[in-house]
């Protein structure tokens, strides 16, 4: 039974390149909201594949999955941000390389 | 049919994604993840995700979206131009490390999706499926527990957020 639907492969592949891209935006860039940037990117992969498997397999428990990804997204960007402006007060920058206080 | 949908939202996707990755300042980039999510929602549309598709325009590109500009405008930031990024990152051990076992496990995925078996012709879903109906009725019987557990992770974080934006750094 073919409806014309998209293969899972085409989803599976989309999924791992935009997580790639997002790893390479971490691992490339210096700006730290970029780097926060690139790290939701990876989640939203992440997000793809959840609810493509779903979407296979007639189950909803990846899109639950997908929601509680979401949530965790949501924390983590609050959470990151605060701290980005509080270490932003104390030295105004957002390169990463310049944040090397623990180490001396 | 989909695939005609399909391929251009995809595209569409990557491009943005990209745009986030390579471009110079940091609005740039926060205008193009905003594109690459509304992108990723009409995939989950694609998907019959409907309640998850419209969560990801109301989260990402409502919220956290709206929080990233704050802060960037917050902050003034503007692009640095070239000394942002791609210098002095070669001789990086650990880097190169990570982008060869990143490399090496990605493709070693990709070829084990080209050897996974059908998974191409599913079953036609019900007419509800993806709707709020059926994702809450799921998440409020199995998956109660976890929900609680994410709703104490939000006050969590929007307390934590509040003590460390108003304290100082010393």
């Amino acid at each position: 039974m073919d409806f014309g639907m998209v293969p899972l492969t085409h989803y599976l592949f989309l999924s791992a390149t935009l997580f790639v891209i997002g790893v390479t935006g971490v691992l490339i860039q210096r700006n730290v909201i970029v780097v926060f940037m690139s790290i939701e990117i990876m989640l939203n992969a992440v997000n793809i594949s959840l609810v493509a498997f779903d979407r296979y397999m007639n189950l909803h428990d990846g899109q639950v999955f997908s929601f509680m990804v979401m949530c965790v997204a949501a924390a983590e960007v609050s959470v990151g941000l605060a701290i980005i402006i509080s270490l932003f007060r104390n030295k105004p920058t957002t390169n990463l390389d310049e944040f090397n206080i623990m180490k001396s | 049919m989909e695939l005609l949908i399909f391929y251009p939202l995809a595209g569409l996707c990557v491009l943005f994604a990209l745009g986030v990755v390579v471009s110079n300042s940091p609005i740039n980039s926060a205008i193009s993840l905003i594109g690459m999510m509304l992108g990723l929602s009409g995939i989950f549309v694609l998907l019959q995700a409907h309640f998850i598709a419209v969560l990801q325009i109301i989260i990402y590109a409502g919220a956290i979206m709206v929080l990233f500009m704050f802060v960037i405008m917050l902050l003034n930031l503007k692009g640095k131009g070239e000394d942002e990024k791609w210098q002095s990152r070669d001789k990086n051990i650990l880097l190169n490390v990570l982008g060869g076992l990143l490399a090496t496990g990605v493709l070693y995925k990709i070829i084990d999706i080209i050897n996974a078996g059908d998974f191409n012709s599913p079953a036609m879903p019900p007419e509800s499926f993806g709707t709020v109906r059926e994702v809450g009725t799921i998440l409020f019987t199995e998956f109660v527990l976890p929900f609680e557990v994410a709703s104490i992770l939000l006050l969590v974080a929007m307390i934590g957020a509040v003590v460390l934006a108003k304290s100082k750094v010393d």
